[in-house]
């Protein structure tokens, strides 16, 4: 490696949401990542930019494809990676937060990685924890991992995000993913466009400088990305569609609603997929259209960048508190 | 005979219309004598004699809303540190709320409330009961028996009468004692779950919110209720420009409604809520500013009857959560002046008629003697330095309990001497 360039990527020593950055540090959050594209294509896929540092997964949703890749991308910088979650964990047990929190801090970790099913928990425990906090998705609030990841694979393909149009489709109420990419595309120059029921609406989404659609089909006329959401499959306890063959009736990704985008549009979804409920198998599958298994190939090459980022800002920390001692 | 004698006052009587330098005499515990004149040329020969300075000598305050921990959770509240609290924000009598452990639904709780507020607290307490048994919102409490221990009016406290029919049977047999309902406006089943208001705000933060509608569906539905049965109902307190001008209707059409409004819902807005601030979460929830607005006009025009603090105690471990697992509630006894005063220092009220929303207004609506400054009236007294700028400083809060959501917020005009039946029960250093 060359000598540690210690110019801040990131603008705080957390990750917290897409909200905070500007276009400017997302586009070296990208580059960066392309280098780790190359990294994790190659046969040694290992530094040791990390040696020595420890990161902590703190999941208090199950997850699979977010915590592996953080744990994936820890590793192949040379961290110390430990996972914890909610149902191995004294939580269960009625500890609170912060104390769940005060309990790791004591461990010294230099990274935590935080999923939790209330919106605000992650920027909760950045304000009592000496370490660096990303938020892995808090509530229906944000995904900022998530939304880079995106980012990377929209620009892979199409270049440049300027006057893109991409047609954000599904369960947008609960979604942190839908939030944090609306926010960074919109950012970005793309042209968002949320597509849903009534239902599955957030209150005043149109503030947000997006054109909002009940019709799927009017939805998708002339889109350059189709990104579906997953419905929780819960949410028909809740009321919020009838059944999953009315919703993928009218909001299901098949054949004949995407031949609506334009051609040669670009499906995508953050996993786990719903089949025959939010996305017919067949589009999941085409390698032509989907790039759903590329979203996690550069969800690990995204983490690997914010980690590397973040990891310079603490080296510029201590080399600062040196000069001051 | 004990006397004592304030003079060099500014009296300030809602009930009267009283504005005017003067003094007032107490004898007795009550007030024996007041008026312009009083005390202007002599200096009195009583053993005890106040200067008031020019400060503003006005009836003590009425808080009709206030929530404590005592029975069940003293280690947050009890009466006694709450009638602290209200002493020192010139607080002389505290409406309590039912929805304590066990629920205030039987007349030895009742009793039990005002034997320990007589054995420890420093300002009068006056015992709500639950409209319901054990607030479950299924059978009417023994309102007749309950008002004969003491009870000043009934209420499920911070729960909404969700049945219909329940509600329509406690309100008639209610309206046969004329004894006063206190509804909470919020209709459980769309506010479940939710910590915000839905809008623009809520959205960007990604809470759960219920649409504000969700209050106004409940104060209409109740005022149709009002209107079968001719029980008088009291709207705790309300927060939507919607609520306000249903209630407004309501009361053109002479129907026997009033209604309050929480200090907080007065002076602070959803976006108060900032990055997640817990002692901000209240319930109903920080409305958009529109509703605020909508709240202080509604204390200009009248419409709204009273303030409150809807004081409710909270601790560090139910507020230091993520938003949406934190309890909702704050802390209001000391600041409920102050907040109602800017509305003064803004021009958007005058002065005796936000008095009036904390004294003669609860006192006219609960039936109670105090609320004034008329001669025999208790020497329920709130001695108030309306200049004296501040910082809220949750250390320095005389409730066990600190969540407070104007903490750093900077007031003009408190308490500088608390009185009760003649007592000093608060002076400032």
């Amino acid at each position: 490696m060359t000598s540690p360039d210690t110019s801040p990527i990131l603008p705080s020593k957390h990750l917290l949401g897409i909200d905070g950055l500007s276009p400017i540090h997302i586009t070296a959050l990208l580059d960066l990542a392309e280098t780790y594209v190359v990294q994790g294509r190659a046969a040694d896929k290992k530094t040791a930019l990390l040696r020595g540092r420890t990161l902590i997964n703190l999941f208090f949703e199950a997850s699979t494809r977010t915590q592996s890749s953080f744990e994936l991308a820890g590793k192949r910088l040379g961290a110390d990676v430990m996972n914890m979650s909610v149902k191995t964990s004294s939580v269960s047990k009625g500890e609170t937060l912060l104390d769940t929190a005060s309990t790791l801090n004591a461990m010294r970790p230099d990274i935590l990685v935080v999923r939790h099913q209330d919106a605000g928990a992650a920027e909760l425990l950045s304000r009592k924890l000496d370490c660096s906090v990303i938020n892995a998705g808090d509530g229906a609030h944000e995904h900022p991992t998530q939304a880079l990841l995106d980012a990377l694979t929209i620009r892979r393909h199409r270049g440049s995000f300027e006057g893109l149009v991409v047609a954000i489709c599904g369960d947008v109420l609960h979604s942190r993913v839908a939030r944090s990419n609306l926010r960074l595309l919109s950012m970005m120059g793309a042209r968002v466009r949320l597509v849903a029921p009534r239902t599955l609406l957030p209150s005043q989404a149109d503030r947000f400088g997006v054109e909002i659609f009940t019709d799927m089909r009017e939805g998708l006329a002339g889109a350059d990305i189709v990104m579906m959401l997953r419905l929780q499959l819960e949410r028909m306890a809740g009321a919020f569609v009838p059944s999953t063959r009315e919703y993928f009736r009218f909001y299901g990704l098949d054949r004949d609603k995407l031949a609506c985008a334009k051609p040669g549009a670009l499906v995508m979804h953050p996993g786990p997929m719903n089949r025959g409920v939010e996305i017919a198998s067949d589009i999941a599958d085409d390698a032509l259209v989907s790039l759903i298994a590329e979203q996690v190939e550069m969800g690990v090459a995204i983490r690997m960048a914010i980690l590397d980022a973040l990891a310079r800002g603490i080296a510029r920390q201590q080399t600062e508190a040196r000069g001051l001692a | 005979m004990k006397r004592i004698a304030f003079r060099n006052a500014r009296l300030i009587d809602p009930a009267t219309g009283l504005d005017a330098k003067g003094g007032l005499l107490v004898e007795n515990g009550r007030i024996a004598d007041v008026g312009p004149r009083l005390f202007n040329d002599a200096e009195p020969g009583d053993p005890e004699v106040i200067d008031c300075r020019g400060m503003i000598l006005a009836p003590g305050l009425i808080d009709a809303r206030v929530f404590t921990g005592e029975p069940g959770a003293e280690h947050r509240e009890s009466l006694e540190s709450a009638s602290a609290a209200a002493a020192a924000g010139g607080v002389t009598s505290m409406i309590v709320m039912p929805n304590t452990d066990p629920v205030i639904d039987e007349p030895s709780l009742v009793d039990f409330i005002l034997r320990r507020a007589a054995a420890t607290a420093k300002v009068r307490v006056l015992p709500t009961a639950a409209l319901t048994k054990g607030m479950a919102g299924e059978t009417m409490t023994e309102i007749g028996l309950l008002k004969e221990a003491g009870a000043v009016a009934f209420t499920d406290g911070d729960r909404s009468v969700a049945n219909a029919r329940v509600l329509c049977r406690a309100l008639a047999y209610a309206a046969t004692f004329d004894a006063l309902v206190l509804s909470h406006t919020e209709d459980p089943e769309l506010v479940k779950g939710a910590s915000a208001t839905e809008g623009e705000f809520a959205t960007r933060l990604g809470l759960p919110a219920a649409p504000a509608i969700a209050e106004a569906m409940m104060v209409e539905r109740d005022i149709r209720l009002v209107e079968l049965t001719g029980a008088r109902l009291h709207f705790a307190q309300i927060s939507t420009r919607a609520s306000l001008d249903a209630i407004a209707a309501a009361k053109a059409r002479r129907l026997p409604v009033t209604c309050g409004v929480a200090a907080h819902h007065l002076t602070l807005n959803e976006l108060d809520v900032g990055s997640y601030y817990t002692f901000r979460k209240v319930r109903p929830p920080l409305r958009s500013e529109a509703d605020r607005a909508a709240m202080v006009e509604g204390v200009a025009s009248g419409v709204i009857d009273v303030i409150v603090s809807s004081h409710e105690p909270q601790g560090a471990d139910t507020k230091r959560q993520p938003y949406a697992s934190a309890a909702a509630g704050t802390v209001g006894l000391e600041t409920l002046l102050p907040a109602a005063l800017t509305l003064a220092h803004d021009g958007a009220a005058g002065l005796s008629q936000i008095l009036a929303a904390m004294t003669t207004a609860p006192a006219r609506i609960f039936g109670l003697p105090t609320g004034t400054l008329a001669k025999g009236a208790p020497a329920d007294l709130l001695l108030l330095d309306e200049g004296d700028p501040f910082v809220v400083e949750a250390d320095k809060l005389h409730s066990r309990a600190r969540n407070t959501a104007f903490e750093g917020r900077k007031f003009q005009g408190r308490a500088h001497a608390t009185f009760v039946g003649g007592q000093c029960v608060y002076a400032a250093r």
